[in-house]
């Protein structure tokens, strides 16, 4: 894209001032958060420490995210080229969904000025410093990887050495997610005997990590669909059925995991008792897993429409998860004692609403989409 | 060697002067709203021990029997496993103590604890997680921690942990009122606080339910894997970046498919 002489632009749209508006006033709601504290705007206790900004904010924000490092890994990895066209999209909005979660975790902890600690305080037979270090890391390596993208338009002298650097981050950007992914689900190893018996397992980090893998072609195909809405691009619809197929034999495998486990941890009676944990775990499997797989291998799954209804699934079945994972499965020890505030509620929204805004911006005045064609000025 | 108390809840009267000892030695504020003794008793940020009333079935008699409850400091104490900025450490003596300037307030300390001792400042700007410390400079000095020198029926006894199991053995083996099982010597690991009583665990609110294995190893059956992981899997990564690019590189110069 020749940038010359091509202004700023950012389309005004009656939805677009909508996500203004939330996001200014989540933003309202931080302010007062950082100076008045946690207590102040949510509905957290000394039962239920952790709530939708973990669960939601943090756990959905980092596997929904994850789509940029599967992509990383079939694009620039493995070089299947036929999927580089969706890769940039894929990425930023990976990076974006990080940094988000980057402020979903800084606003939750209560200690804010002192988020720093872990960086010379090392616990690091912590999970939670595994954690820690790889989503702070990661994001830093996304943010210089779209150092590539931005120096096309501005700083482009630093574009080539942007160009020189970029193998190195990419392999550390697809080592990282993978380690983290799955240690997002450790975190919930010390929860034996408290995490209902459904979620809480030995292979809980094994479940996250391909969770977090599968939801990323989901992703791409919401993603797309969306922004060929907004932004008038169709992906190709060879490519997405191609990565849905990847991300579906992982979503098969997920399935067998969990058969086996339930098996040999007998799970099964708890899963049918039609109790509340039982009831969301069928939820949750039946819509984010069974669902996606019989449309994926169906002619339904070779229409965009199809895939669309795939992604949109997969996701929905992801968020239930985590969600399950932080609430649903720790009702039965801690008691049913937590629902979110609206002021916590709407600096999750506003925090999507930003991301959002901030994705159409740059797809606005960088080169995301049609990567591979050249497109006129 | 390693402090502990031994807490035999037959001797216990309820009279709370634990709580208020706990609350004049480590300045905590008195909240009438949140009593640290009664019949259902909260810790909080205040209340770093509590004296529960409980009324029981004994002998197809209603009775009461009174609970004091603290931080058990673990043998292997999750909390200072979970805390991924050493806020939580265990001394060589037994007090397992929070550091607050180390503190991140990522409350991760809470979840992790099989006794859910931790608690949270929620009214403030700028809040710490609080705990019972064990009295841990006193400890230190040789003496007994503040509740345990104030009680007045001798309900506590403070000394070596190996020396108090043995005498908690010998104390149920020699009397039958006593339920055979010392809480404290497995639970998650074991515990320098143990208890001994006449009445089932489970019936006055203790957790029997918690594994017998320390907490810390489940995150390090994890954990080890992570050098493993990270060094073969980038390697591994590295190779395909190589490997792909190139064959790529080959199949374009030679003009023909290569298939996937």
């Amino acid at each position: 894209m020749s940038a010359h002489a091509q202004k700023w632009s950012f389309r005004i749209t009656p939805v677009r001032v909508l996500m203004i508006l939330i996001a200014a006033l989540a933003a309202a709601i931080v302010v007062y958060r950082l100076i008045f504290g946690l207590g102040a705007v949510s509905n957290l206790n000394d039962q239920w420490p952790w709530g939708l900004w973990i669960g939601f904010d943090v756990l959905c924000g980092v596997a929904l995210a994850g789509g940029g490092y599967g992509t990383a890994l079939i694009v620039h990895i493995l070089h299947i080229e036929k999927f580089s066209s969706i890769g940039r999209s894929a990425m930023l909005s990976s990076m974006l969904g990080y940094i988000l979660v980057l402020i979903g975790l800084f606003l939750d902890i209560g200690q804010w000025f002192n988020f720093w600690r872990p960086f010379v305080s090392w616990g690091y037979h912590s999970v939670l410093f595994e954690v820690f270090w790889c989503v702070s890391l990661y994001t830093t390596v996304q943010v210089i990887e779209f150092g590539e993208i931005a120096t096309e338009r501005v700083g482009k002298k630093w574009h080539s050495f942007f160009k020189k650097i970029l193998p190195v981050l990419l392999v550390i950007g697809v080592l990282l997610p993978t380690l983290h992914q799955s240690s997002l689900g450790g975190l919930y190893l010390t929860e034996v005997g408290k995490l209902h018996p459904i979620w809480w397992s030995p292979y809980i980090p094994v479940f996250f990590l391909m969770s977090s893998f599968f939801v990323g072609p989901a992703m791409v195909c919401v993603e797309t669909a969306l922004s060929g809405w907004a932004f008038k691009h169709k992906a190709d619809l060879k490519v997405l059925r191609g990565l849905a197929k990847i991300g579906a034999v992982i979503m098969l495998l997920y399935t067998i995991l969990k058969i086996v486990d339930f098996t040999s941890r007998d799970v099964w009676p708890y899963i049918f008792a039609g109790g509340l944990e039982g009831n969301m775990f069928l939820l949750e499997i039946t819509l984010g897993v069974l669902i996606p797989l019989i449309i994926v291998f169906s002619p339904f799954g070779k229409t965009r429409k199809g895939l669309v209804t795939y992604g949109a699934l997969t996701a929905i079945g992801l968020v239930i998860n985590r969600l399950n994972v932080v609430i649903t499965g720790m009702v039965n020890y801690y008691g049913p004692g937590y629902v979110p505030a609206w002021t916590e509620i709407v600096v999750t929204v506003g925090l999507v609403c930003g991301g959002i805004l901030v994705y159409c911006f740059i797809v606005e005045n960088f080169n995301i989409v049609q990567h591979d064609e050249e497109s006129p000025a | 060697m390693s402090k502990g108390v031994l807490v035999d809840l037959t001797k216990c009267v309820g009279c709370g002067s634990c709580t208020v000892a706990c609350k004049l030695w480590n300045k905590r504020e008195f909240d009438k709203d949140s009593p640290a003794v009664g019949l259902n008793p909260q810790l909080d940020d205040q209340n770093w021990t509590t004296v529960s009333f409980n009324e029981v079935q004994k002998d197809g008699q209603p009775v009461w029997r009174f609970v004091k409850q603290q931080c058990l400091h673990c043998e292997h104490p999750a909390c200072a496993s979970a805390c991924f900025a050493k806020a939580f450490q265990k001394t060589p003596e037994g007090p397992v103590i929070y550091y607050p300037h180390l503190c991140v307030g990522c409350r991760y300390c809470m979840l992790a604890c099989p006794f859910d001792i931790p608690k949270f400042e929620w009214d403030k700007s700028f809040p710490l997680v609080t705990k019972c410390q064990m009295c841990s400079t006193k400890v230190a000095e040789g003496q007994a921690p503040a509740c345990v020198s104030v009680c007045p029926t001798d309900v506590m006894t403070f000394g070596e942990r190996d020396e108090l199991l043995a005498l908690a053995k010998k104390t149920i083996d020699s009397d039958n009122r006593y339920v055979k099982h010392i809480y404290g010597e497995n639970e998650a690991g074991g515990t320098n606080w143990i208890y001994i009583s006449d009445i089932p665990f489970e019936e006055l609110g203790f957790r029997t339910d918690v594994t017998t294995r320390p907490i810390p190893e489940y995150s390090h059956d994890f954990l080890k894997y992570t050098p493993a992981v990270a060094i073969s899997w980038g390697a591994l990564l590295t190779g395909l970046y190589a490997y792909t690019k190139r064959r790529n590189k080959i199949a374009k110069e030679e003009n023909k498919d290569v298939p996937m």
